[in-house]
């Protein structure tokens, strides 16, 4: 399946180039070359064991390598009227960044600079050249080389020294095709020191064929500085949604990932934090709602380079009909990253017996003055606090319906927009009652 | 009101209860005491509906409606209330959550309207002040990290919340120290009505100087061995078991 890919490249690479960015194009037949080698991963490597990727990848999917528009308006397709998600909004059409007319993006602070890889590279292309494909070009790993050769164009976010964003950006992912259709990009987010910032990323999926995006987003966290990351998918079951999140963190900074499949196809996400300097503080954590033939593996890792630095990490799955979740929590300790202090919780609930969960903490220490701690947990709903429930004339329904939203609600609650915190909280409850079975326009702001 | 009628119940194949009778008419309180593993919390466990046991013979029928058919919230919603031996902590559900869910669902059975937010919150005030309950207790998570004392205080503020026609307390003196005690046993005395009445499952006489029960039960062997006024619970406490299981087993 992979011999189309290749082929494609073989023929087109000209065009590829020709419709993207020097800085992409640098390392384009490298990554191709490592593409060729490693091919798609399959379940059989210990990465990708919870993976099942081989019957997505063999669709037949469309690129739009000519970067040909596509004809829609997000403004249209997605209505933001929520009072309270006050943000700065961004679209990305597939893989195109959607040139903004919104006029509340204009008023971004002194210095702060968001657009289209393609397009900074040629204002700024100082800004890009020391980051650009630092991280990524250095994994061994199929989908990353995959995305570094075909993927043409990406969200960009710079935030200068000490400047502090106080509403959120929001990144909203559109896909939208009239024939199945795949999407690579390739993000690029820069925190210099003592700047703040929020992200919130949305995907969604907007006609019924079958879609696949291949997402690769580095992000450098400046010293002192603090990012948040927020991931929400509502996307259709027919959506293939592959990412690659890469963290990188310099002292005395502060990084919160929450990742959110509120619903979806198949989702695999990996999470890389690398933590390079001493007093980072990292909480990463996610939630998940399957049921149907969904699929949704986060492979994580978080990676302690330097001494003192702390770092917590919570997922939770609620799984039923023939869902399968899939978690691997990785942490490596390096030897001198003395005073770590790295904490590990993974929590899953089966609601039936054909919901499949497979879990597995990994830890390397090589230190030996550390405070590390891992829990993994697959259960049902705790029947004896449902009867209690029930003997108060809660119905069993809405017992299971409490249990289920009680159970998500530590990951909602680290999420430190207020706003966005109601707003998923509703989100989760309106998912968890069987009203957002399918994707329609946006669930954030509908 | 109730009326229990040669009722077995069996748990895990074993039976426990052989063929209990009991009838509770309104205004009244009934006390039920036993030794140990004579069938006391498992009464209250068929009464309400939990399905780990299972009515192999017998009818309960409860102000005319068959109570077996019954589920567990509608038994509630017909107004049974258990105060648990061992209330359930439920993390991460609210008790302001949990009571207005539980009120509400109430409501809707008799086909009212939900109380509005300033409404409940009155109500709920008012209440915890029967049982003296600390208004951080109500902020928390159900049960969670509460004392003894404190759980048991929440069973009967869920009681006064929900205004039960037939209260079953479970042993609502375990792990009460005399103070506490005493809280518990004056809220019990201020809900009853003459419209209502209670089944106190106890151990021991103490609870019974607090809550004057018309009818003193004794519980053996999965059935009501002996029958009196107040007074048979002061004689349990000086004479114990023995007697009565001798009576019984010397049939």
């Amino acid at each position: 399946m992979e011999q189309q890919y290749i082929d494609l490249y073989k023929q087109h690479h000209e065009s590829i180039k020709k419709h993207s960015a020097d800085v992409m194009n640098k390392t384009r037949d490298a990554s191709f070359a490592l593409f060729e080698e490693l091919r798609f991963p399959t379940a059989s490597l210990e990465n990708y064991k919870y993976s099942d990727l081989k019957e997505p990848l063999a669709v037949d999917y469309g690129l739009n390598i000519n970067r040909i528009p596509i004809p829609v308006n997000p403004y249209d397709v997605f209505k933001c009227d929520v009072p309270g998600i006050n943000s700065y909004l961004f679209f990305v059409v597939n893989d195109a960044f959607y040139p903004t007319n919104d006029p509340r993006a204009l008023k971004l602070p002194e210095g702060v600079i968001i657009g289209s890889v393609k397009e900074i590279a040629i204002s700024h292309p100082e800004l890009l050249k020391d980051y650009f494909g630092k991280l990524s070009t250095t994994k061994n790993d199929g989908l990353v080389a995959f995305n570094g050769a075909f993927a043409q164009d990406g969200f960009f976010m710079y935030v200068p020294k000490n400047v502090v964003l106080t509403k959120p950006v929001q990144l909203v992912n559109i896909m939208r095709s009239d024939v199945d259709f795949m999407a690579n990009s390739h993000n690029l987010i820069i925190l210099e020191e003592g700047s703040k910032a929020q992200l919130l990323v949305c995907d969604h999926t907007v006609d019924e064929v079958r879609f696949l995006s291949n997402r690769v987003t580095e992000v450098f966290v400046g010293e002192n500085a603090t990012y948040e990351h927020y991931k929400l998918e509502n996307t259709h079951t027919k959506t293939t949604n592959l990412s690659t999140l890469l963290i990188d963190q310099r002292a005395t900074s502060n990084v919160l990932a929450n990742v959110i499949t509120l619903h979806n196809g198949i989702t695999r996400n990996t999470i890389e934090i690398d933590l390079d300097g001493e007093h980072c503080e990292t909480q990463l954590c996610g939630m998940v709602i399957g049921d149907k033939n969904q699929q949704v593996d986060n492979f994580t890792s978080i990676i302690h380079n330097k001494p003192n630095c702390n770092s917590k990490e919570l997922f939770k799955y609620v799984l039923d009909g023939f869902a399968k979740g899939g978690f691997t929590g990785k942490l490596l300790v390096a030897k001198d990253a003395q005073k770590t202090a790295a904490f590990q919780t993974n929590r899953n609930i089966l609601l039936n017996k054909t919901a499949k969960m497979r879990t597995k903490p990994q830890l390397e220490i090589y230190a030996d003055d550390v405070k590390c701690s891992h829990g993994a947990t697959i259960g049902q709903l705790d029947e004896t606090a449902k009867f209690y429930m029930q003997s108060r004339g809660i119905s069993e329904s809405e017992a299971r319906l409490l249990l289920m939203f009680a159970f998500t609600n530590d990951v909602t609650e680290l999420i430190r927009i207020p706003a966005l915190q109601d707003r998923i909280r509703m989100l989760v409850e309106k998912r968890l009652r069987g009203e957002l079975s399918k994707c329609e326009g946006c669930v954030i702001c509908q | 009101m109730l009326e229990i009628k040669n009722l077995h119940a069996n748990i895990n194949g074993k039976e426990i209860l052989k063929g209990l009778d009991l009838t509770v008419r309104a205004g009244e309180i009934h006390a039920i005491m036993g030794p140990n593993g004579a069938g006391k919390s498992t009464l209250a466990s068929v009464l309400t509906g939990n399905q780990a046991f299972e009515v192999t013979h017998g009818d309960v029928t409860f102000n005319g409606k068959n109570l077996l058919e019954l589920s567990p919230e509608d038994r509630s919603r017909e107004g049974i209330f258990l105060s648990f031996q061992y209330p359930v902590e439920i993390p991460g559900v609210s008790m302001v959550n949990f009571m207005r869910t539980a009120v509400n669902e109430h409501r809707k059975y008799k086909n009212l309207e939900p109380l509005s937010a300033t409404d409940f919150l009155r109500i709920m005030r008012e209440k915890k002040e029967l049982v003296e309950m600390d208004n951080k207790l109500t902020n928390r998570s159900v049960n969670e990290g509460f004392s003894g004392g404190e759980k048991k205080r929440n069973e009967i503020f869920q009681m006064a919340m929900l205004d039960p026609r037939l209260s079953i307390l479970d042993e609502t003196d375990s792990g009460l120290d005399i103070d506490a005690l005493r809280i518990v046993a004056n809220g019990v005395n201020k809900l009853k009505t003459s419209e209502n009445a209670s089944i106190v499952i106890t151990h021991y006489q103490r609870l019974l100087d607090y809550i004057v029960p018309d009818f003193v039960h004794v519980l053996y062997n999965g059935r009501i061995v002996k029958s009196g006024g107040k007074e048979l619970a002061l004689e349990l406490e000086e004479r114990g078991y023995d007697w009565i299981k001798k009576e019984v087993d010397g049939e």
